[in-house]
């Protein structure tokens, strides 16, 4: 029994520093929300569609700023292609509470706006990182999940 | 005793592109108790359904989609008659851009993510 409480502590304490990093905000609360006994693996089948979008939008991103090399010219990058990607990755990060990634999202899209190549490189650095930490946290949350529903038999 | 419009009844239609933002809206529908629900990715195929006979309760419409985006599907719902409630959401804050939304014939406009609470306080002005 002992083994179980703590594997629920832990899970709420990693949970709590999550937010508190801002890793994510209340609309992953919604998520939680939403899931029970109809519907109980709401929050991992749509965090997992998210993963699989935001790869989608990161490698259609890199394409279009690298279709601009060896000229890396304002002129040769379809800023607007740019930003719809964006825009997309923009609302699936905030549909499921992922802040960080949405933040980069944002100056990203003011970077497409100014057609700023050198933000846009930028902000598509920053918006891999942030996708690859939040990603990795997400993973660790359900495994913990999953770790207590097998300890609780 | 259901209430008169008890949310059961009621038929939604989700017309959003982004994947996960349809399965969100299709999660919250349902806990407020909507059990007949449709979802389609662009405006045309919102159009498209009513073209085919069919009517809902209430459209939750995204702003930016390909092929046909919400404003002009929303045009196009009210210029058919269309007399569902239709509800904006978007991520756009910009009065500017919510009003052209509204100018379109929306009966209300919500700042995406949409929450339980909003979207309870949607279907009570049913």
């Amino acid at each position: 029994m002992d083994g179980l409480v703590q594997l629920q502590k832990q899970l709420v304490d990693y949970t709590a520093s999550l937010f508190r990093e801002g890793f994510l905000d209340d609309q992953f609360n919604q998520l939680q929300q939403l899931q029970d006994e109809s519907n109980p693996e709401f929050v991992v089948e749509v965090v997992t569609l998210f993963f699989e979008d935001a790869e989608r939008l990161l490698n259609e991103l890199s394409k279009t700023l690298d279709s601009s090399f060896p000229n890396r010219g304002q002129a040769s990058i379809d800023f607007k292609k740019l930003d719809a990607h964006v825009h997309q990755l923009k609302g699936s990060s905030s549909s499921i509470g992922a802040q960080r990634v949405h933040s980069v999202c944002i100056s990203f899209r003011n970077s497409c706006e100014e057609q700023n190549v050198e933000g846009c490189l930028k902000n598509l650095q920053q918006v891999r990182h942030e996708y690859s930490l939040v990603k990795t946290k997400l993973e660790t949350l359900f495994r913990m999940e999953k770790q207590i529903l097998e300890a609780a038999g | 005793m259901k209430p008169k419009n008890s949310s059961s009844q009621l038929k939604a239609l989700v017309v959003d592109d982004d994947r996960v933002t349809r399965m969100t809206h299709e999660a919250l529908l349902k806990k407020v108790g909507v059990e007949s629900l449709a979802s389609v990715e662009n405006g045309k195929k919102a159009v498209d359904l009513h073209c085919n006979g069919q009517s809902f309760d209430l459209i939750l419409m995204d702003k930016d989609m390909p092929v046909m985006n919400g404003v002009e599907a929303t045009k196009q719902l009210r210029s058919m008659g269309i007399r569902d409630m239709i509800v904006g959401v978007s991520s756009s804050r910009g009065a500017e851009n919510v009003q052209q939304f509204m100018d379109a014939g929306l009966d209300h406009f919500y700042t995406k993510p949409l929450t339980v609470d909003m979207l309870k306080a949607i279907i009570d002005k049913i």
